[in-house]
């Protein structure tokens, strides 16, 4: 089985983060990255298929030559291959336009599944998934809770979490799935995978080697500006209450009423 | 119709879902700045004798687009459908519902359309030609402000419990109108086998306008009952934060922060919760927050609008009862 699992580099979750004074984005120096967190999900479910069905993994990034680090990380936990396409017409591409790109080039391989994260953690926009499946002419599964594939590797049941319920989908493949947390717990890199990783030679390509044109990117990307990136209104504590339990409750019963009219 | 702005009504059996009345509501706003009808996009099967309903809630045209093979959301069904039908009447707006099946199709569509999209808006405006919105972003370490320029569609995937539900006017109507859509089964290459509801959920978490949480200090599953009580009693739902998740406790769909949902009720209530920023990831934009911990260092009282420093085993019973009895209408 051919499986592509798709990865991005994001600032790690835990650290604070800096806006720029001009409030375009985030300053990129001193910042810790780390491999979206839905992604080491994708990544493990990649590998479990292979480790059923055989084939390979091969990885992909849409990134600056930084995010070959957060590439390694799958290499370290098993996956065979990874390719990353980078070019400067692609500062301030929009979700589709990266989906695009990542559609260019898994056409480019062979791909019986593809496989990304429900989400990234730093803009957590969720659209590249879909847009993939459409670009690639595919069905989609999102935000799969649950993947159990066929014994022939042609089609697979998935969970997916839905308002109130859980819908359970068949679904034919290749497919593009993009996964929960609760998909699997990601395997952590083996001493012997890390140094097998740090051996292993990542393939970059650019826009041109893929038969896109840097400027439709630019263009297409322009029409979706980010105006301004602002720290969040400040939440004030408010009043605490202390004391017994029947204090708490009419203090409770008060903010209910007459703050929050909710009662 | 250039200047429209259209809402994908999301609905069980033609009952439309509380998010989709709230962008309708939202939709009318906009209209008035942007010139435009209000058009209410219902897909389904059998789904017409809805249409009068959405009229009341604002919309000035419903366009129904009905086939056997959207009797159920799939993901290339409802594309087709929607993807058909703004490429026909380019409406200059679409607002999505941020849920499940809203997350599933709006990139699909905007892809397919060549439309540009934004997900996971916290507010929707219209200024100067331009769509913009904000969105959380960094798990909420930042807000961002996205302008979407006026050429083309643009579609604005829009979270739930933002705007309120507007008021139901019996005299207003909708012009009622019929689109197509070319569907062969093999081009649906999915099949929903089935949809388990969870029955204890008795508000959807991302609806609820009161949502009661609670935290590691619930110390085991079994406590998760006081808070279904004092939902109950209040017209609450119940989420938590993650530790319980992850300690098998609850399952994953009540989950509330940068790995479960987003919620953003009228009143969040946490329980035995200590805060931790992937929590407040997914609920600070609530109005208010109201937390019981029995640590008075713990970081959630620097949001709280109410802090109760106390244990809630004690509080969370009396509570409840307090509850039941003002609603019976005795304080």
């Amino acid at each position: 089985m051919n499986i592509v699992v798709c990865v991005k580099q994001v600032p790690d979750t835990e650290a604070p983060i800096r806006i720029r004074p001009d409030g375009g984005g985030i300053e990129e120096s001193g910042l810790n990255l780390i491999v979206n967190y839905y992604d080491e999900h994708a990544t493990e479910a990649g590998l479990r298929l292979r480790e059923r069905f055989g084939g390979t993994v091969t990885l992909l990034g849409v990134q600056p030559e930084r995010a070959k680090e957060a590439l390694r990380t799958g290499l370290a936990m098993g996956a065979d291959e990874a390719i990353l396409v980078w070019d400067p017409a692609l500062v301030g591409a929009d979700h589709l336009s990266v989906a695009r790109v990542l559609a260019a080039t898994i056409r480019t391989l062979p791909h019986d599944v593809v496989i990304c994260g429900k989400l990234s953690t730093d803009d957590n926009a969720g659209i590249v998934g879909a847009a993939l499946a459409e670009y690639l002419d595919l069905p989609q599964a999102t935000a799969i809770a649950k993947l159990e594939v066929d014994s022939t590797g042609s089609s697979a049941v998935v969970h997916r979490e839905v308002e109130g319920g859980v819908e359970v989908l068949g679904i034919r493949l290749p497919a593009v799935l993009t996964v929960e947390r609760n998909l699997n717990e990601p395997r952590y890199p083996s001493l012997p995978g890390i140094m097998k990783a740090k051996r292993k030679e990542i393939k970059v390509m650019t826009l041109a080697a893929l038969g896109l044109n840097p400027e439709e990117i630019k263009q297409a990307s322009a029409r979706t500006r980010m105006v301004k990136l602002a720290a969040p209104p400040k939440r004030k504590a408010g009043r605490m209450v202390e004391g017994d339990a029947d204090g708490a409750v009419a203090a409770l019963i008060a903010f209910l009423k007459d703050e929050a009219k909710v009662l | 119709m250039a200047q429209d702005i259209w809402v994908v009504i999301e609905h069980a059996g033609g009952s439309p879902k509380k998010i989709s009345l709230e962008l309708l509501g939202r939709a009318r706003q906009l209209a008035l700045n942007l010139g435009g009808k209000v058009v209410a996009f219902l897909p389904g099967s059998g789904v017409k004798a809805a249409a009068s309903a959405l009229g009341a809630r604002g919309a000035d045209i419903v366009y129904v687009v009905e086939h056997s093979l959207l009797a159920t959301y799939t993901t290339e069904g409802y594309t087709a459908a929607l993807s058909d039908a703004v490429r026909a009447e380019q409406p200059s707006v679409v607002l999505i519902g941020s849920t499940a099946q809203g997350r599933d199709l709006a990139p699909r569509v905007a892809a397919r359309v060549g439309a540009t999209l934004v997900t996971d808006c916290a507010s929707v405006d219209v200024a100067n030609g331009d769509l913009t919105v904000t969105r959380p972003m960094y798990t909420r370490k930042a807000i961002g402000t996205v302008a979407l320029s006026g050429e083309g569609i643009r579609i604005a995937v829009v979270l739930p419990a933002v705007y309120p539900v507007p008021p139901a006017e019996a005299t207003r109507t909708a012009d009622v109108r019929t689109g197509q859509v070319a569907l062969q089964p093999g081009r649906i290459r999915t099949t929903v086998k089935e949809v388990r509801a969870i029955a204890r959920e008795s508000v959807p978490l991302t609806e609820a306008d009161i949502v009661v949480s609670g935290g590691r200090g619930l110390r085991g599953p079994e406590n998760f009952a006081l808070l279904d009580a004092l939902a109950k009693t209040l017209g609450a739902a119940v989420g938590s934060s993650r530790p319980p998740v992850d300690s098998g406790w609850v399952p994953h769909d009540y989950e509330i922060g940068q790995t479960g949902k987003t919620v953003s009720p009228q009143v969040y209530l946490a329980c035995g919760i200590s805060g931790a920023p992937q929590h407040q990831a997914g609920m600070s934009g609530s109005r208010y927050i109201v937390a019981i911990n029995k640590d008075p260092n713990a970081p959630i009282f620097q949001l709280a609008d109410l802090g109760v420093v106390g244990d809630l085993f004690d509080i969370l019973p009396k509570l409840t009862e307090a509850v039941k009895k003002f609603k019976a209408g005795g304080e």
